[in-house]
């Protein structure tokens, strides 16, 4: 795809005055890095750091039957989200294969007093994402609206994001726990004020119209600076949810696998009340899972320095036990790491003898529990 | 950044230095490192080794990526940087000086190598 093909933010003009290196990440042309992913990943581990996520795609869900909505075409107990919270979820096939890892946020109700909520798919997604809620809400008395294009997505995510932000808004932050959002004012400029991210750092992500973004981003930029904040690019981004041992889709999560093939099967509510699309075959892949569990999503850390990548094999005694999802040389680790499916005989951490397959030469790795990094509160 | 004058460049994005009492200096150019992201790794070839022009010697890991290293000349390697192997970064802020990877004792002067303002323009930058 040509530069001209891709989708571009409303922060276009200002990655490029940034010198960013940009990126087509699922049909958008977006920013890899600015100067060093590295700097950039550590100044979220220690301080803050600006990503634009306009990427993302939104979807707004209204009506007096949008929880009911939800509730039929996600895995997740939407209707037991109160307003102002947010729920990590996923929809899914009736074969229970995973169609995308979601955010659901309540919204407060529209003033007719209808339940509103935003759905934010991946970028890659968004449009199978809007197109199975659009076609699973048939029978509901809800509207399902693309807003892909109504939303910038700003996200200030490390250690100093609070005082940050609170230097530039009235919202009550320290009311704010995580996985809640908003409605407030940034820097003069009307924002969703969610304290949500993909980093494993605290953080905010602000959905705001987008031609207030290079305001946002500004203002952000400026309140920042002198607490350490830089721009960040895609690739700290994924090199920080690596470490926090989130699942990106199309590495850890597709839709061959269900919620529990990815120790995701948490998110999966039975409880809920009526009929959910997959139920059945969640319902026996929940019990698979428990006798029977093929492979498991497990963390791997280099012993030496070579860097295992996506698709390489995970071996053992000469045997191919399992697959890299995502791998990468971890900033915070100072070594390689990687997520991987295997055997769940080989799962246990401190399994001995394994080793990822590097181009032809087996490296030895040792088995982890996820995550690979979790921040101190 | 522009890429010095003194130097020649393969179409592979390496330097090669002024060539000394027989032996060359070879790196990648800020474009390559540019291009690569941050380097954490360098498997560079072993002192006494051959290495012939145009053929892989080693790779270059970045966060994103790995990357074959190729030779721009044939001959015996020398030296290797082991300053470069303790901190590949250098790769990043010095690829013309401090980041220079490995020695070559040159057996056959290389064939088809460019100048500095033709690699500029071979490389659009």
């Amino acid at each position: 795809m040509s530069s001209s093909d891709l989708r571009h933010t409303a922060l276009d003009a200002l990655h490029r005055s940034l010198g960013a290196t940009m990126t087509d990440f699922a049909g958008w042309d977006m920013p890899l890095r600015y100067g060093s992913e590295r700097d950039e990943h550590n100044a979220v581990r220690t301080r803050a750091g600006l990503f634009d996520l306009s990427h993302m795609g939104e979807i707004t869900v209204t009506g007096p039957q949008a929880a009911a909505l939800l509730d039929f075409a996600l895995v997740g107990n939407i209707a037991s989200v109160g307003t102002g919270r947010a729920r990590y979820t996923m929809i899914c096939q009736e074969d229970g294969g995973i169609l995308d890892d979601l955010i659901v946020y309540r919204l407060a109700d529209t003033e007719a007093g209808l339940q509103k909520y935003m759905v934010v798919a991946n970028a890659s997604n968004a449009q199978v994402v809007l197109d199975a809620l659009t076609t699973r809400a048939a029978g509901f008395d809800a509207e399902v609206r693309d807003d892909r294009d109504a939303y910038a997505l700003i996200a200030v995510q490390g250690p100093a994001s609070p005082g940050i932000l609170a230097s530039l808004t009235d919202a009550d932050l320290d009311g704010l726990k995580y996985y809640a959002g908003l409605p407030g004012t940034v820097a003069g400029v009307p924002a969703l004020i969610a304290r949500t991210g993909y980093t494993g750092e605290d953080g905010f992500e602000l959905f705001t119209a987008p031609e207030h973004a290079e305001e946002l981003w500004r203002a952000l930029t400026e309140a920042g600076a002198p607490e350490g904040l830089i721009p960040c690019g895609l690739s700290c981004r994924d090199t920080l949810r690596l470490e926090a041992g989130m699942p990106l889709y199309g590495h850890e999560l597709s839709t061959s696998l269900t919620p529990f093939d990815a120790g995701l099967g948490r998110v999966v509510k039975f409880e809920k009340e009526g009929d959910f699309v997959g139920r059945a075959a969640l319902t026996e892949a929940a019990a698979r899972a428990q006798e029977n569990p093929p492979r498991k999503l497990v963390g791997l850390v280099a012993e030496g320095r070579r860097v295992p990548r996506a698709g390489y094999p995970v071996v053992a005694d000469g045997k191919v036990i399992g697959e890299v999802t995502s791998g990468a040389p971890s900033p915070t680790l100072g070594k390689p790491i990687a997520m991987a499916y295997v055997d769940a005989s080989h799962a246990e951490p401190g399994t001995a003898g394994v080793g990822v397959d590097i181009r032809g030469t087996h490296e030895p790795y040792e088995v982890v529990a996820l995550p690979f990094y979790r921040r101190q509160k | 950044m522009s890429n010095p004058t003194d130097l020649r460049y393969s179409k592979e994005h390496e330097w090669l230095s002024p060539v000394e009492d027989g032996v060359a200096t070879i790196g990648i150019t800020k474009f390559a490192a540019d291009a690569l992201g941050d380097v954490v790794y360098a498997q560079l070839p072993e002192v006494g080794e051959s290495v012939a022009e145009g053929e892989t010697c080693g790779e270059l890991e970045s966060t994103k990526s790995v990357s074959d290293l190729y030779s721009p000349v044939s001959g015996e390697v020398t030296e290797i940087n082991e300053d470069v192997v303790n901190d590949p970064s250098l790769v990043n802020s010095e690829p013309f000086e401090g980041g220079w990877l490995f020695k070559v004792r040159i057996s056959e002067e290389p064939s088809d190598l460019l100048s500095a303002d033709e690699y500029t323009e071979f490389a659009g930058n």
